[in-house]
């Protein structure tokens, strides 16, 4: 045998052992159940195959703009009183659409300069330009606000990543969505009944501890009316918590809040499903060592003050500050056991900075998933068997070895998978049942072309040279064109469809490989055993 | 063995029938697109709530509506779904059921509905068809029928699995009865089941939602990618051949999923994502034929200089016949099998994949080669010159000897 053909010969076989690793690992066994099962793990199956949850997810950004654009105001409210600047009122005219825009009114026009500065000094994030009549409006700089969004977009990731994993879920996957603006793919495996999932994700856990000033008040009515009508300026009125599983149904409460808060979320070091005195489920935290001594300082002032444990703004308890509490607290609320391990959880793993809001939901169940798998290998063992087949019955011995190329196109294909650790979805068990019915148009281009050559009379070797040399460009060609219109259906495609994209393009880009080279290597070596002026079959 | 030799096809003669059977296609398509069903969309375009149900026994879809009718929700439509014999409905609600402040509220009031004459019945009991795997592990370890000790936990978990294998993999989703744990798992379990687990009919199997702004953004993507697909194809193409080879190519293209989407319109079927994938799909393949007709056509004109371009692609058509067909044939086997056995899942795909493939190998032969012939004649009659040689050299056999393999990669 010719050196050349053996050494191609080699690389062949070479490469075919190093995609087969890729499929197998190490294989856990020879049976054709210890193969299934070593090739289930290197090859990813997707959620549609495995079943799981989908979830798209939008993240309310302005929530965080609004939250820092608050902060401007108070600061700017505290800097304007200690320079002495006079001012009619500050406003957010349009929180809803505008969160960024911060209207002040009534600065007396020999003190602009002053004003100017203090936010030139103090909110760095803002520029102030002028109005009519005085008034100025003071907005978030564009760069700072869109800082500020993708910021909002990172931690939400990374605090759902905490609660997800802290639930357990194996391989989920959480990242930004990139077709949409601020909005996070989620994808659980196995998660058949997402609902406690999705609440533990969606949950804010913004906790705050603040004075209570009064209440509790049956109606904001009420609340208005103790206070004569007017609320003090540096406090809220805030909705406690109302149960279902309260005896008396008394509907609603209401709380006058301080606005300042003692300790937040962020002052927390832990939390963990506890009791309270009377031996109901409760969550106890632990405050960091800055966090204690802000919270020892706060309760020494306020002995005998009320004291209030607000979550996402609701108002979940309020106790009298009996002696200064240095740096541990409890929470309760009439919770169930799973509310407070849920709520731990959630306090754990610190707020969401923005609240979320779902927009799309798919859930396949695992027994869809297992039919999924089956019918799929089922159409593409008919669909290559008619395949191999066909192109047998049509090209005898050279229908062998497209045969030989074509299997080898598979296992390079899943091989690719296996190392890339791409995601096998449905589509994409489609997508390889379509890499084997246009994989083999190479080989009946070259073979076409190579009978058309013998036809006009030349000898085998002759044709087999120019089969390939002709047939080549325009496989090119036509793998170029498919995979072009894969790619983009790769970029835009989520889930499933990727999955397709995915296992078009290795399919196709292999195809390149066995098609073209090691086809004409087998066409070579069976060339090089025949008398010269034998005939090929083809 | 060999289907075609040596074919003589007066392709281009037949040119104006290509043509009215392409225009009835496409005007019965647009004509459906414009007054009768219009594009018919799937959930993933326009939004809303889908939810798969397999049944125990065959589902009666009227009285499945009455429940769910009763239930408040009164838009619900339900239809019978997949093989007969899978027993599954699809009850589906549309996109003002399926607000973005509270996506699953539609799904979880179907789901409810369909428990309520079963789950009256059985009061405080779970339902095993629709338990996950979470909840029977937790029931078995606070029952422990088994009485087991410090393993509890592994084990249970593992019979949770073992039950919820048996339903879902065995039994599709589905248990008739709880009897039908018998000899999968201990006795004693199935009967500490049996207190506190009834089986309903259903299982759910599949669930999708989606709010109104995922709807408009995948619109808003399916219809751009396909106008970069087909951007690309160009693109390619004119710059591998002459630009008026890619205009040819990429009108072709736009036909056969122009077609493609009106017959979906015709046979009101759902256009989903999928149904966009396989359409880009064909988008890249359909070219394939056309670019192996081209590719001759090109060799040709070298080859048969004083022929005009008319007979030269006729020529190079039925000498390409037998690889396009035999190319669109086995692929069109392969996507066959796919439609034949791939499920219902992928229906809507591989029905898209079996028309695009016919509709793509037809017009390559019927309607991208004469777009070439009728551009260089309205060229010939405003007295320019014909069609230009192409701009690649090489491969042709009138040079001295073929080009290796490599020497032509060097080119690509």
């Amino acid at each position: 045998m010719n050196k050349n053909i053996t050494w191609k010969l080699v690389v062949i076989v070479g490469i075919l052992l190093i995609f087969m690793f890729g499929i197998f690992g190490n294989p856990m066994g020879w049976s054709g159940k210890g193969l299934v099962a070593s090739m289930r793990d290197q090859i990813h199956l997707g959620l549609d195959l495995r079943g799981g949850t989908h979830l798209i997810l939008q993240v309310q950004v302005n929530d965080a703009v609004n939250v820092d654009s608050d902060n401007a105001i108070a600061r700017l409210k505290e800097d304007m009183r200690s320079r002495k600047i006079s001012y009619a009122e500050i406003t957010k005219p349009d929180p809803v659409n505008h969160p960024e825009a911060i209207v002040v009114k009534g600065v007396p026009p020999e003190q602009t300069s002053d004003f100017k500065n203090i936010v030139t000094d103090r909110l760095p994030d803002y520029e102030a330009s002028s109005g009519t009549e005085n008034s100025w409006t003071v907005s978030m700089k564009p760069q700072s606000m869109s800082d500020l969004k993708n910021r909002a977009v990172t931690q939400a990731i990374e605090t759902i990543r905490n609660r997800i994993d802290a639930l357990g879920v194996n391989e989920p996957v959480i990242q930004e969505h990139g077709l949409g603006a601020y909005q996070i793919l989620v994808q659980l495996p196995g998660v058949d009944d997402p609902a406690r999932v999705k609440e533990i994700m969606q949950s804010t856990a913004m906790l705050e501890i603040k004075q209570s000033l009064g209440g509790p008040y049956s109606s904001e009515e009420q609340a208005l009316q103790d206070k004569g009508g007017v609320l003090p300026p540096d406090a809220v009125l805030m909705p406690g918590k109302t149960s279902a599983t309260r005896d008396n149904e008394g509907g609603e409460s209401w709380y006058l809040i301080s606005r300042a808060s003692a300790v937040t979320g962020r002052d927390l070091r832990t939390a963990e499903g506890s009791r309270d005195e009377n031996g109901q489920p409760a969550v106890r935290f632990i405050l960091t060592g800055d966090g204690g001594r802000k919270f020892y300082s706060f309760t020494s002032a306020h002995v005998g003050d009320y004291l209030a444990v607000v979550l996402d703004n609701k108002v979940q308890e309020v106790a009298v500050i009996k002696e200064p509490i240095r740096d541990t607290g409890i929470i309760n609320g009439r919770f169930t056991e799973q509310q407070v391990q849920d709520l731990a959880m959630t306090l754990r793993s610190g707020a969401l900075p923005a609240g979320i809001k779902y927009l799309e939901e798919r859930t396949v169940g695992p027994s869809l998933g297992a039919d999924s798998i089956k019918s799929g290998v089922r159409a593409a063992a008919v669909g290559m068997i008619a395949v191999l087949a066909f192109m047998l019955i049509y090209y005898r011995w050279a229908g062998v070895n497209a045969d030989i190329a074509l299997v080898l196109n598979l296992i390079i294909l899943l091989g690719f998978m296996g190392y890339f650790g791409a995601v096998l979805t449905l589509p994409g068990i489609a997508g390889v049942i379509l890499t084997v019915g246009m994989g083999v148009d190479s080989n009946v281009l070259i073979f076409e072309r190579i009978r058309e050559e013998l036809r006009n009379g030349k000898t085998p070797s002759s044709a087999v040279e120019q089969g390939f040399a002709h047939a080549w460009i325009t496989i090119v060609d036509t793998h170029v064109t498919t995979i072009v219109s894969a790619a983009i259906l790769f970029i835009f495609g989520t889930g499933p469809v990727k999955g397709f994209a995915t296992t078009l393009v290795f399919g196709l880009a292999a195809n390149l490989f066995t098609a073209v080279f090691v086809s004409r290597v087998i066409f070579d070596w069976v060339l090089s055993r025949k008398q010269r002026g034998e005939a090929l079959s083809i | 063995m060999e289907f075609f030799r040596n074919t003589n096809i007066d392709f281009l003669g037949k040119k104006w029938y290509f043509l009215a059977f392409s225009l009835v296609f496409s005007v019965a398509g647009l004509l459906s697109m414009g007054f009768w069903h219009g594009i018919p969309l799937g959930v993933d375009f326009r939004g809303g709530t889908l939810v798969y149900v397999k049944y125990a026994h065959t589902p009666d879809p009227s009285a499945i509506h009455n429940e769910i009718d009763r239930a408040g929700l009164k838009n619900a439509r339900v239809q019978r779904y997949g093989v007969t014999s899978n027993n599954e409905v699809l009850i589906s609600l549309d996109i003002q059921e399926t607000s973005e402040q509270s996506l699953d509220k539609g799904k979880t009031e179907i789901i409810q509905a369909l428990e309520g004459n079963v789950a009256s019945a059985n009061a405080g009991k779970q339902d095993l068809n629709n338990a996950s795997s979470l909840a029977l592990t937790n029931y078995l370890l606070e029952k422990d029928p088994l009485h087991l000790g410090s393993d509890a936990n592994p084990r249970y978990t593992a019979i949770a699995k073992a039950i919820v294998d048996e339903r879902d993999k065995v039994k599709s989703g589905v248990l008739g009865s709880i009897d039908e744990l018998n000899g999968v798992v201990d006795g004693a379990v199935v009967a500490s089941i049996k207190d506190g687990f009834f089986a309903s009919d259903f299982g759910i199997r599949n669930v999708e939602i989606v709010g109104p702004q995922v709807g408009q953004q995948l619109r808003k993507q399916a219809i751009l990618a396909t106008l970069y697909s087909l951007a690309g194809m160009l693109i390619y193409l004119a710059l591998r051949f002459e630009w008026i080879y890619g205009v040819a190519a990429v009108l072709t293209v736009f036909h056969d999923t122009l077609i493609t989407v009106g017959i979906f319109s015709l046979l009101n079927r759902e256009i989903s994502l999928t149904v966009i994938a396989a359409i880009l799909t064909l988008i890249g393949y359909s070219n394939n034929d056309t670019i192996v007709v081209f590719d001759r056509i090109r060799e040709n004109i070298k080859l048969l200089r004083r022929e005009n371009l008319a007979d030269i692609v006729n020529k190079s058509i039925n000498q390409t016949l037998s690889r396009t067909i035999l190319t669109a044939g086995l692929t069109f086997l392969t996507v066959l099998a796919l439609f034949l056995f791939g499920g219902e899942v992928l229906r809507g795909f591989s029905l898209a994949l079996v028309i695009g493939i016919l509709i793509g190998t037809y017009s390559s032969i019927a309607i991208a080669a004469p777009i070439l012939v009728a551009y260089q004649e309205w060229r010939s009659e405003r007295g320019k010159k014909p069609i230009s040689m192409p701009v690649r050299t090489g491969g042709g056999p009138n040079q001295p000897k073929g080009p290796t393999m490599r020497k032509e990669k060097v080119k690509v």
